[in-house]
């Protein structure tokens, strides 16, 4: 074989390798991709059905229930805003607690909890997972803005008067 | 006092730094001797300023003195003593200066173990190191001053992460810094071959101990910090996919790219280019590990509270190293040129493929990890991309390189046949499908991706073996087969041994990933639950008194076969100084499977006394994991002292002078 040609085999070759590669590698980060989505938007019917996701915020305070089999736990997520039933079987985090950040990853059941796989918190007391501040942060800007737009519009109402 | 005179050393290492960054560089540039020898002075100066700096707050660990504010957030009178030193790097400005540290001090043995070289070459090797020390000490001095006063001294510290406290944390943070920072050794080389534009064998063999040293201490690194989230987190995952994780192995997928193409370059002359292109990947991607763990865009474990001008710092930092990297490689990387030729099939283009092969999953993981990132900063949403991407992109891209490391031996350099190579490995195929197809039908059940890891760990011991064996049989030269095989030159055996580590962690991540068993359940005291033939007899909970907390102890009775084997007792503690609670799983390990008990909480809080969630795992060779990869690193060890790198590498400084970089 000539130089060139085994050359060109060679390029020829490593980029069917990273061809087959590349194909593989976005097919998998297409089916293994979590999005997070906050209650609020869960809510409002924005969840992916039947399709794994992430949801973070605050565990309500008193939402905390274990179930006769002592494993499984319900707890509610909440953004403030709205508020989502949680199920999970398993043992939880060492730094969950009620009124603390977390992450839940899981689909929705027909009833509208979500049966979580995976509750994650992190690893500081006072740390708060950035995707459980954002939802909170999320939910609370839109209610104030809400509460704005509403003396706002009296007062605008008024003067138009 | 000592506080402010380890601030100083800090800022004289600084100065001392820019001086070694600077004068030897361009003393070997204008060939003036005077500045070319202040190279060794200046690094010596550098590794002792910092060490000194080091020790000063070290000092201030061990004497609790709670003005500074990074020992009162780190530490705490009651902290045992072990703690209190481990706790220099707990935070993020001592893990830095510990970075420093590390970095100094390989700087200063290149000055040390650097007789036989060049001194130009000296002199660029360690000006390059200096100038990232001066980049690190500015980072440091700037954003991160570890010796930083609390006015008025705090009474007591805030006590050191509870998760942190513990001896895995005391080896992994210097382990895998060790790594990390050595890869700026191989990185400062092939910088100074790209300035001298002479990259030959020579080269090579002086790069590749410093190489391999780096590389077993990040293999190292990284294994103990995957034993200590499977014991110390509790809840028996050895490894995540965290990103930083990820950013400790995308560099260990270069530098294991690097060691072999480096061996190329060494014995062939081939590959020059692609070997200073992953010298400075390795250590780009080691300082983009720091940026990721470093800057806070990443959450994690490691994250600490952070300052986005940390963030940006480094930012600049890295995209300066690297951007004048690139530069500097296309300007010269001609003059270096591409080395010498090879046939399509040769052990040049089997290290070749499992090169692409290495830095294609370096690339995947590097995606999986940035993906989210760069989602986030375009604004489009916030995504996770978890364990099973990696998991379904690395067992094809791993599963070439692990049948080429059985054929790779055999392959002669330059041009090698194919039927050949198949006659001497055919054995080693027919057990590796035997096993593959007896071992899981023996354990009970048979998945094919069982069968397939069984298979890949076969073959590649069994053609170590053969391959051995034939090499010995190759040069007995009369000699008795033993004292042959004793003879062999130690690169050679380290190679073998580092692979069979490989089949040793391939066998444990399969076994572990294929027949693991684990039960989360309620227990009340007296009751028992079986796991994968393990009877657990759970007898209650009692409270105990640590140094610097208070823990519930289980009290689990293991048993086989309705033989008691021994006592078990997790805990769950509660640290003074912080509320968080913390797990500590009680294992029993052995070579064939370990048996892990966690307390989870107790099902009614207010009475510990009463049923507790209790996780028991049975996990089948899990420490193979591990085991297999102290293996690679004694492997490497073994490669690392062939004598050839002494021997030879006298020789080549006693060439005539007209043949070095004058």
């Amino acid at each position: 074989m000539k130089t060139r040609h085994k050359k060109l085999a060679l390029i020829g070759g490593a980029l069917a390798i990273i061809g087959i590669i590349a194909a593989l590698v976005l097919n998998a980060l297409n089916s293994n991709i979590a999005l997070y989505i906050t209650p609020t938007e869960v809510a409002a019917g924005k969840a992916p059905q039947g399709k794994l996701f992430r949801i973070g915020g605050l565990v309500k305070e008193g939402s905390i229930q274990r179930q006769a089999d002592g494993v499984t736990i319900s707890f509610v997520i909440t953004d403030t805003a709205k508020d989502i039933p949680v199920a999970y079987k398993g043992i939880l985090p060492d730094l969950f607690k009620e009124g603390k950040g977390a992450v839940a990853q899981g689909k929705l059941d027909g009833a509208g909890t979500f049966v979580a796989t995976e509750v994650l918190a992190k690893h500081d007391e006072n740390y708060m997972p950035p995707e459980a501040a954002k939802a909170v942060s999320d939910a609370q800007a839109g209610m104030s803005a809400n509460q704005h737009v509403s003396p706002s519009s009296a007062e605008a109402a008024k003067t138009g008067n | 006092m000592i506080p402010e005179l380890g601030h100083f050393a800090l800022i004289l290492a600084a100065l001392v730094s820019l001086i070694l960054g600077t004068l030897p560089m361009i003393g070997a540039h204008t060939n003036r001797q005077a500045w070319i020898a202040v190279a060794r002075p200046a690094a010596t100066a550098l590794a002792m300023l910092v060490t000194f700096s080091f020790a000063c707050l070290t000092q201030a660990f061990v004497a609790n003195d709670f003005s500074v504010v990074y020992v009162a957030q780190h530490s705490n009178s009651l902290l045992p003593i072990e703690y209190r030193v481990a706790g220099v790097w707990g935070g993020h400005e001592g893990s830095l200066l510990l970075w420093i540290l590390m970095l100094t001090w390989w700087a200063f043995l290149v000055a040390v173990f650097s007789r036989e070289l060049p001194d130009t070459m000296v002199a660029r090797v360690l000006a390059t190191l200096g100038l990232v020390g001066f980049g690190f000490l500015l980072f440091i001095l700037l954003t991160s001053n570890p010796f930083e006063r609390l006015l008025p001294g705090a009474a007591e510290g805030r006590d050191l992460n509870p998760l942190l406290q513990d001896p895995g944390l005391v080896i992994h943070p210097p382990l895998l810094y060790m790594g990390y920072v050595g890869f700026s050794v191989a990185y400062a080389f092939a910088i100074a071959a790209l300035l001298s534009g002479k990259l030959d064998a020579a080269w090579a063999r002086w790069s590749r101990p410093w190489t391999m040293a780096a590389w077993i201490f990040l293999t190292l690194g990284i294994a103990m910090g995957s034993w200590w989230a499977y014991y110390e987190l509790g809840w028996g995952g050895w490894w995540f996919w965290d990103p930083v994780e990820n950013a400790s192995f995308m560099p260990w997928l270069i530098g294991t790219a690097l060691i072999h193409s480096l061996a190329v370059t060494e014995k062939r002359g081939s590959f020059k280019n692609w070997t200073v292109l992953l010298a400075i990947s390795a250590f780009s991607l080691s300082l983009l590990g720091t940026f990721l763990v470093r800057s806070g865009v990443l959450t994690s474990v490691h994250a600490f509270a952070t300052d986005p001008r940390r963030g940006i710092f480094i930012l600049i930092f890295l995209v300066a190293v690297i951007g004048a990297s690139l530069t500097l490689f296309a300007a010269r990387a001609p003059k270096v040129g591409l080395g010498g030729r090879f046939g399509l099939i040769s052990r040049e283009s089997l290290l070749l493929t499992n090169n692409v092969l290495l830095v294609v999953a370096c690339a995947t993981v590097l995606l999986g990890t940035l993906y989210p990132l760069l989602i986030d900063a375009l604004g489009v949403g916030k995504i996770s991309v978890g364990p099973p991407y990696f998991n379904a992109v690395f067992v094809p891209v791993m599963s070439p390189i692990l049948f080429l490391m059985g054929v790779g031996p055999f392959a002669r350099w330059k041009e090698a046949s194919i039927p050949e190579i198949a006659k001497a490995v055919k054995w080693a195929l027919a057990v590796g499908v035997i096993v593959a197809i007896a071992l899981p039908l023996l354990y009970g059940q048979w998945y094919a991706m069982t069968a397939l890891g069984i298979f890949f760990a076969t073959w590649i011991v069994v053609t170590a073996l053969l391959n051995f064996i034939e090499r010995v049989q190759h040069t007995r030269a009369g000699r008795g087969f033993l004292a042959t095989a004793a003879s062999q030159p130690r690169s050679f055996v380290g190679m073998h041994l580092a692979h069979i580590g490989v089949a040793v962690f391939v066998v444990g991540v399969t076994m572990v990933g294929s027949y693991q068993d684990e039960k989360d359940v309620k227990m009340a005291p007296g009751e028992s639950v079986d796991v994968a033939g393990y009877h657990f007899t759970f007898n209650g909970v009692k409270a105990v008194e640590g140094p610097n907390y208070v823990a519930a102890q289980g009290d689990f009775d293991l048993a086989v076969n309705g033989q008691f084997v021994r006592k078990m007792n997790p805990e769950k503690r509660n640290y003074h100084s912080s509320a968080m609670p913390m797990t500590e799983a009680s294992i029993d390990a052995g070579l064939l499977r370990d048996v892990y008990v966690s307390l989870g909480e107790p099902i009614d809080r207010d009475k510990p006394e009463g049923e507790w969630a209790v996780r028991v795992y049975y996990k089948p060779f899990v420490d193979w994991i591990w085991g297999g990869c102290v293996l690679m690193s004694v492997g490497g060890l073994i490669a690392m002292l062939d004598r050839r790198y002494r021997v030879k590498a006298r020789a080549a400084a006693n060439l005539p002078a007209g043949t070095q970089e004058a």
